[in-house]
C-alpha cells in the first residue's frame, strides 16, 4: 500500500500521541486529514502562535451564513497534532473529506433533488437532506463533542449504542438521539450550529431543514444498528465502550493502528452502510488517487471507521457515479475560537467528549497523571474554601489506584479519579463533585485566533472595536462595572449594546444595583464560541458592528406590532448610540402611536421615553426628535384620557392609577411648561367628574394638590365629601387610599399635607369618626411601621409649636450666616467680596 | 438453627465457600476473599451468588477499594438505604465475621471503643491483661478483622475522637499496662451514619479525613426498588417462617410507587406536585409494610395479599406525625390515588384504614 492510514478516535489524546509518534518514525511527503477541503488554505495558520486551540473551523454558505458547520479541534485532537506536525516541517497538508459545499447543496434542495439519486439505493431521500444535520458531516462535529460518540467515532461508525436498532423511533425526541444519529464521523463532519441561528433557522433554507432532519435522524438509527466500538468492547468484556478504547488504545501509548483497522474492517463487514459515509468515502478515495500521482509517501489521518473503506479496491467509475450530479454551493471558511465547555456540551447529555479537561490533562502531563490531576482537584476545592490537605491527595491517589486494580485497568481513568476524589476529598457531597467536574473535567479553556486571520468584515470590525474599548473575550463569566462618564466605559457600553442588538449577547446587563445612578451600568460578560456564527450571520446586515446594529433595529422597527416594541427600540437606539436608525425608529413610533387606540398603551410608553430623554443627556446623544414625538404622545394621552377613566373596575383603576403616576412624573422630567399645563388641566377637569373611581378621584386630587392647582380649603372640602352619608364605603376607602398612596414618608415631611389631614380629622364629628376609622386604618395599615410611628411622633411632638419652629424655631441668625458666605463664594468660584 | 436472624456469614455460608473455592485472585493480607470476589458477593453474579445490594456497582467497588487501602469506610445515607446491611455483608465477606459490632448511641462510652475493666479482677489483681475487657474494635485489631460501628454521628464527639489514634496509627495504647495493642493486617473499620441527622455529633475534620465516604442513594428507579423489596420480602418470609403467601408483585409495585411519589414530592408521571411527609419512606419501610401485609394475609386473610392488607401498613408508615402527615396522606389519597382507575380497591381500603 503506497499510503499509510492512521485510523484515529476523534479527540482521543492517545490517538494524538500515537499519530505523532508514527509520523516522526516515518515522515511522509504529504498528509491527508479528514476535514473540509475548502479549508486547505487555512492550514498555514496552524503554525501561527496566535491560533491557540481549542479552535474550530467554521464553514458557512456565503449567501446564507446561517447554514454553517463547525469542525472543532482541541490540542489533544489527533488531527490537530498531525497538522501541526506537518506544518512545522513544511509537509503539505490537504483536507480530503467531502467538500462542505456538496453537503450544503444537498441540504438546501428538497429531498427530491438529484443528489439523492446518486446515492445508493437504500435510502434515497436521506442522502439529500442528511448532510445537513444528522447525518453527514455536519453533525459529525458534534460528535467530537459527543462523548459516547467519540469513542465510537474511532469506530466512527454507527451512532450511539442506544440509537441502534433497539430504538428505531428514537430519532428526534430522545436526548441521545441527535448525536446518535450522527454517525461515525466523529469529527469528520462539521457541527451544525443548532443554537446559532435560532428560531428562524429554517426560514432561509426554504426547505425547513428541521423536519427533514428529524426524519433523517429517525431513519438513520436503523441504518446504523451496530456500534462497532461497543461490539469490540463487549467482546473484550467491557460494558462501557469509551473505557475500552481508553484501556486498549489510549493508555497503551503504543500505536495500534493496524489492529484497529482490522477490527473496523470486521465490524464494517457486518454492519449496514450509511449512504452518507459512502459518498464521503468515495470522495476521499478520489482525492487519494489524485494525490498518489504526485506523491510517493502519503500519510492519512481519518476516523478509524473510514479506514476499511479507503483500503478497499473500488473502481473509479463507481466513485464518480456516486459523486455525480452534486452541485456545489459557495462556502467560506475561517478559524474561530472554541471552548472546552462547548466541546463537552454540544450534544447534550451523554454525548460528546464529556471530559475535555481530562483529555487535555492526559495529553499535556507527561508523568504522574493521577497525582497531578488530584492535586489540581484539591486546588479547585481549596479555592472554594474546602479544606483539602496533601494527605487527602495521597489517600485519593491510593484509592484511585486500588479501584483501577480492582477493575483490572492498567491505569486509573477518569471514573476512578472522580470516584476517589468524591469519596476522599468531597466527603461524598455531590455539590463538590460537580464543582470539580465543571472546573476540571470539562474546563473552561477558550481558544484564540490571530488578529490578522481573514474573517468576515463584521468580525474584524468587532476585533478592532474590542481593541479600542480594551475588552477581551473570555470564556469564563465575569462582571463588568461601567461608569458612563468615562470615555472608554461609554464606548464599551455602546459596543455591548450594539452586539446585543445584532444577536451576540456577549454581555448581559445586570439590573441588581441599578439604583446607584444613571451613569452606572453593570454587565455580565461571557464569550460563547457560537457567537462567531452569529457574527457571520450579522454580517448580512452590515460590515461594521454599528451599521449592522442600525440595520437590524430599523428592520425591527418596521416589523414591530405594538407600541411597546417600538419604545423598547427607541431605548435600544439611545443605549447603543445608533443615531442613524433613530429617525426611522421615531417615525415608526409616531405611526404606531397614531394607530394605537388604547390610551393605556400610550401612557405606558411615555415614562420610558421620558427616561430616555434624560438618559440621552448622560450619553450625549441627540434627542431633539424624541422630545417632539413624546410631546405628541402626551397630547394624544390628554385627548384620550377623559373617555378612558369612566366605569373602571378596581383592578383597571389600579392599573390606570399607576399609569397616571408614571406619566405625571414623566411630565415632570420633560421640563416643558406648555405640556405640563395641558396635562394638569386635563387632570383638573377629570377630578371633578362624579363617575370617577374612588381611587382615581383621590389620586387626582392629590396630584393637583401637589402641583398647586388646588388650595387647602378646596382639598379639605373634597376630602370631606367621600366621607359623607351619600358615599358608599368602598368608594370612600378607595378615595382615601388614592389620596394618600405613595408612602407615609411624604406625610412625615410634608407639613402642609399633614396639617391638612390633621385638620380634617379633627373636624370629623365624634359620631362619624367610628365610620371613618376603618377607612383610614386601611390606608395607614399599608404604611411601614416606622413610617406610622414617625407620623405619630410628628403629630404628637413639636408640631404643636410647628408654626414657631418654621419661622424662628430654627434660630436663624443673619450675623452667623454671613460668616459662611465668603467660603461659599470661593467654592462657587466667585470673587470674594471683602 | 433457632436464631431469629442469622448472621450474614452463616446465612450465606455456602455462597462464601463457593466464592472462596473458585477465587484465584490475590487476596490482601487477612482477607478471606479477593476484592473482586467481595464485589461479586455483594452484587451477585446472576447465577449462584444472590445479589445482596442492588445499586450502582461503582459504589461497592469504591467501598471495597477503600478497605483494601486500609482506610476506614464511612457509609452515609438516609435511613433505610441499606447502610448496615452493606456493612454487615462487607465484614462477612472480608473477614468471615460480622459480629464485631459497636452500636453508637448518645450513651456510647469510650470503653465501648477502646477497652473496659473487669472491676472485680481489677481490685483483686490490679491492672493486668486478664482484668481488661476488650471492646469489639480492640478484638478486631488483635485478630485482624473488620469491626463495625453503627450510627457514628450519634456517638459523643469526645468518644469519637478515641478512634483517631486507632485509625491513623493503627494502634491502641493501654497506658495502665504500659503496652499497646497493634492492629494486625486485615483490620479495618466500617462506620455508618445517617444523613438526616448528620448534625447530631458532626465528625471533627481530623476524624473525617480518616474515612473515605460512600453515600448510598435511594434506589434510582422504581424497578430497582421493586426488585429490592420483592427480594427482601421473600427472604424475610422464609426466615420468619411465615406461611407461604404469593408475594403479589402488583402490591409491591404499588407500595413502592406510593413511597417514591411521596418521597420525591412528585407523581411518577411528573404531572402532579405532592407534599412530602416527615418520614423517610425508605425501601426498608416498604419491605416491612409488605412483610406485615403478608403476615396479615396469611393469618387473618385468605392467604392472598389484598390491598386492604397493605393499606394499614402504608398509612402507618406515611403518617408519622398525626397532624401534618395526616393532611399529606389525605391529599395524596384524594388527588392521586382516587384518580387511578385500577387503584380503586386500594383507595377504598386506604380510606377505611
Amino acid at each position: 500500500m503506497p499510503e499509510r492510514l492512521y485510523g484515529i478516535r476523534h479527540h482521543g489524546p492517545g490517538s494524538a500521541r500515537a499519530v505523532v509518534q508514527e509520523l516522526e518514525r516515518q515522515p511522509p511527503d504529504v498528509l491527508l486529514v479528514e476535514g473540509p477541503p475548502e479549508a486547505d488554505a487555512l492550514v498555514r495558520w496552524v503554525a501561527d502562535s496566535g491560533l491557540e486551540p481549542p479552535v474550530a473551523l467554521l464553514g458557512y454558505a456565503s449567501d446564507d451564513p446561517r447554514r454553517a458547520a463547525f469542525w472543532p479541534f482541541a490540542v489533544f485532537s489527533p488531527e490537530w497534532q498531525a497538522i501541526r506536525w506537518a506544518v512545522e516541517r513544511n509537509v503539505p497538508v490537504r483536507f480530503f473529506d467531502l467538500p462542505f459545499a456538496y453537503r450544503l447543496t444537498g441540504e438546501a434542495r428538497p429531498p427530491a433533488a438529484p443528489s439523492p439519486a446518486t446515492v445508493p439505493a437504500d435510502e434515497p431521500d436521506a442522502a439529500g437532506i442528511k448532510p445537513d444535520q444528522s447525518g453527514a458531516g455536519p453533525d459529525v462535529p458534534r460528535d467530537p463533542a459527543a462523548g459516547p460518540d467519540v469513542p465510537r467515532d474511532p469506530a466512527a461508525g454507527p451512532g450511539e449504542p442506544g440509537a441502534g436498532p433497539g430504538e428505531p423511533g428514537a430519532g428526534p425526541g430522545e436526548p441521545g438521539a441527535g448525536p446518535a444519529a450522527e454517525p461515525p464521523a466523529g469529527n469528520d463532519g462539521p457541527q451544525t450550529d443548532r443554537n446559532g441561528p435560532g428560531p428562524d433557522d429554517s426560514e432561509p433554507s426554504g426547505t425547513t431543514p428541521a423536519e427533514p432532519d428529524q426524519t433523517t435522524e429517525g431513519g438513520a438509527a436503523p441504518r446504523r444498528p451496530v456500534d462497532p466500538i461497543g461490539e469490540l468492547a463487549a467482546a473484550a468484556g467491557y460494558d462501557d465502550p469509551e473505557r475500552w478504547w481508553e484501556d486498549v488504545v489510549e493508555h497503551r501509548g503504543m500505536p495500534a493502528f493496524e489492529a484497529i483497522a482490522e477490527a473496523m474492517t470486521a465490524i464494517r463487514d457486518e454492519s449496514p452502510e450509511d449512504p452518507d459515509d459512502l459518498v464521503r468515502e468515495a470522495y476521499m478515495r478520489g482525492v487519494l488517487r489524485e494525490v498518489r500521482k504526485t506523491y510517493e509517501d502519503i500519510a492519512v489521518v481519518c476516523g478509524a471507521w473510514h479506514v476499511p473503506a479507503l483500503t478497499r479496491k473500488v473502481a473509479v467509475k463507481d466513485d464518480t457515479a456516486l459523486l455525480k450530479g452534486r452541485k456545489k454551493a459557495k462556502v467560506d471558511f475561517t478559524w474561530v475560537p472554541w471552548t472546552y465547555g462547548r466541546l463537552a456540551s454540544w450534544s447534550g447529555y451523554g454525548a460528546g467528549v464529556s471530559s475535555p479537561g481530562w483529555y487535555h490533562h492526559l495529553f499535556t502531563s507527561a508523568d504522574e497523571v493521577v497525582p497531578r490531576w488530584l492535586v489540581d482537584a484539591a486546588g479547585v476545592l481549596r479555592a472554594e474554601g474546602v479544606p483539602t490537605s496533601s494527605a487527602h491527595v495521597i489517600e485519593a491517589t491510593r484509592l484511585a489506584e486500588a479501584l483501577a486494580t480492582l477493575r483490572g485497568r492498567p491505569l486509573a481513568g477518569l471514573a476512578e479519579v472522580t470516584e476517589a476524589a468524591e469519596s476522599v476529598m468531597c466527603d461524598g457531597e455531590p455539590l463538590r463533585v460537580e464543582l470539580i467536574t465543571r472546573k476540571l473535567v470539562v474546563g473552561e479553556r477558550l481558544g484564540g485566533v490571530p488578529d490578522d486571520m481573514p474573517a468576515v468584515p463584521l468580525a474584524k470590525d468587532l476585533a478592532a472595536q474590542q481593541r479600542t474599548a480594551r475588552l477581551k473575550s473570555e470564556a469564563l463569566e465575569r462582571a463588568l462595572d461601567l461608569d458612563l462618564r468615562k470615555e472608554t466605559d461609554l464606548r464599551r457600553s455602546r459596543l455591548l449594546h450594539r452586539l446585543r442588538t445584532i444577536g451576540v449577547p456577549w454581555g448581559e446587563p445586570e439590573t441588581t444595583r441599578r439604583s446607584t445612578g444613571t451613569f452606572r451600568e453593570e454587565w455580565r460578560l461571557r464569550w460563547q464560541p457560537e457567537f462567531a456564527i452569529r457574527l457571520v450571520e450579522g454580517s448580512m446586515y452590515g460590515t461594521t458592528v454599528a451599521s449592522a446594529a442600525t440595520a437590524k433595529v430599523v428592520r425591527a422597527a418596521d416589523r414591530a406590532e405594538t407600541l411597546a416594541d417600538v419604545t423598547a427600540l427607541v431605548e435600544t437606539c439611545l443605549l447603543a448610540d445608533l443615531s442613524e436608525a433613530y429617525p426611522q425608529v421615531l417615525a415608526s413610533l409616531d405611526a404606531r402611536a397614531a394607530l394605537d387606540a388604547d390610551v393605556n398603551h400610550l401612557m405606558a410608553a411615555i415614562p420610558a421615553l421620558a427616561r430616555t430623554l434624560r438618559y440621552g443627556d448622560v450619553r450625549r446623544t441627540d434627542v431633539a426628535g424624541l422630545a417632539a414625538v413624546t410631546a405628541s404622545l402626551l397630547i394624544r394621552v390628554c385627548a384620550g384620557l377623559p373617555s378612558a377613566v369612566g366605569s373602571l373596575s378596581d383592578e383597571a383603576a389600579k392599573v390606570l392609577r399607576d399609569r397616571l403616576d408614571g406619566v405625571h412624573s414623566a411630565v415632570g422630567l420633560l421640563d416643558d411648561a406648555d405640556l405640563r399645563e395641558r396635562w394638569l388641566s386635563t387632570l383638573a377637569s377629570l377630578a371633578g367628574r362624579a363617575d370617577l373611581h374612588g381611587l382615581l378621584a383621590g389620586r387626582l386630587t392629590r396630584l393637583l394638590l401637589d402641583a398647586g392647582r388646588l388650595d387647602g380649603a378646596e382639598v379639605r372640602r373634597r376630602l370631606r365629601l367621600p366621607l359623607t352619608v351619600g358615599t358608599p364605603p368602598a368608594h370612600a376607602a378607595a378615595w382615601v387610599e388614592g389620596f394618600l398612596s405613595g408612602g407615609g414618608l411624604l406625610l412625615v415631611h410634608d407639613d402642609a399635607l399633614l396639617g391638612l389631614l390633621d385638620d380634617w380629622l379633627a373636624d370629623i364629628p365624634a359620631g362619624a369618626f367610628d365610620d371613618v376609622l376603618p377607612l383610614l386604618r386601611r390606608t395607614f395599615g399599608a404604611f411601614e411601621a416606622g413610617e406610622r410611628r414617625a407620623i405619630g411622633e410628628r403629630l404628637a411632638g413639636p408640631r404643636a409649636g410647628g408654626g414657631e419652629a418654621a419661622a424662628g424655631g430654627l434660630g436663624f441668625d443673619p450675623g452667623r450666616a454671613d460668616l459662611v458666605l465668603p467660603t461659599l463664594s470661593a467654592l462657587l468660584g466667585r470673587q470674594v467680596e471683602a | 438453627m433457632t436464631a431469629l436472624r442469622p448472621h450474614a456469614e452463616d446465612q450465606y455460608a455456602d455462597e462464601l465457600a463457593l466464592l472462596a473455592s473458585t477465587d484465584d485472585r490475590p487476596r490482601p493480607p487477612g482477607w478471606r476473599l479477593s476484592p473482586q470476589a467481595v464485589v461479586t458477593y455483594l452484587l451477585g453474579d446472576g447465577a449462584k451468588i444472590t445479589p445482596k445490594y442492588v445499586g450502582p456497582r461503582r459504589l461497592m467497588e469504591v467501598a471495597v477499594s477503600t478497605l483494601v487501602t486500609d482506610r476506614a469506610l464511612l457509609l452515609l445515607g438516609v435511613p433505610g438505604t441499606a447502610k448496615t446491611w452493606v456493612s454487615e455483608h462487607l465484614a462477612a465477606a472480608v473477614s468471615g465475621d460480622s459480629t464485631l459490632l459497636v452500636q453508637g448511641t448518645a450513651g456510647t462510652a469510650e470503653e465501648a471503643i477502646r477497652y473496659g475493666w473487669n472491676y472485680a479482677r481489677l481490685i483483686a489483681e490490679g491492672p493486668t491483661e486478664a482484668a481488661m475487657v476488650p471492646s469489639p474494635i480492640m478484638r478486631a485489631m488483635q485478630t485482624g478483622t473488620i469491626a463495625r460501628l453503627e450510627e457514628l454521628t450519634r456517638v459523643p464527639s469526645d468518644v469519637q475522637d478515641a478512634l483517631i489514634t486507632i485509625l491513623s496509627e493503627k494502634t491502641l495504647p493501654v497506658s495502665e499496662l504500659n503496652t499497646e495493642v497493634q492492629a494486625q493486617r486485615g483490620f479495618n473499620l466500617i462506620a455508618t451514619a445517617n444523613d438526616r441527622d448528620r448534625g447530631v455529633n458532626e465528625l471533627s475534620s481530623a476524624l473525617r479525613r480518616r474515612f473515605n465516604t460512600v453515600v448510598l442513594p435511594v434506589p434510582a428507579s422504581a424497578d430497582d426498588e421493586v426488585e429490592i423489596v420483592a427480594r427482601r420480602v421473600a427472604q424475610l418470609g422464609r426466615s420468619l417462617d411465615l406461611p407461604e403467601v404469593p408475594a403479589a408483585l402488583d402490591e409491591i409495585r404499588r407500595v413502592v410507587t406510593i413511597f417514591r411519589e411521596l418521597r420525591g414530592g412528585l407523581t411518577e408521571d411528573g404531572r402532579t406536585k405532592l407534599k412530602s411527609p416527615t418520614g423517610t419512606l425508605s425501601a426498608a419501610e416498604a419491605i416491612s409494610v409488605i412483610t406485615n401485609g403478608m403476615a396479615l394475609a396469611a393469618h387473618f386473610g385468605d392467604g392472598r395479599l389484598h390491598p386492604a392488607d397493605v393499606a394499614a401498613g402504608i398509612v402507618g408508615a406515611v403518617v408519622k406525625d398525626p397532624v401534618s402527615d395526616g393532611v399529606v396522606w389525605r391529599e395524596y389519597l384524594e388527588t392521586v390515588v382516587r384518580e387511578r382507575p385500577d387503584w380503586r380497591d386500594f383507595y377504598r381500603a386506604a380510606r377505611d384504614a
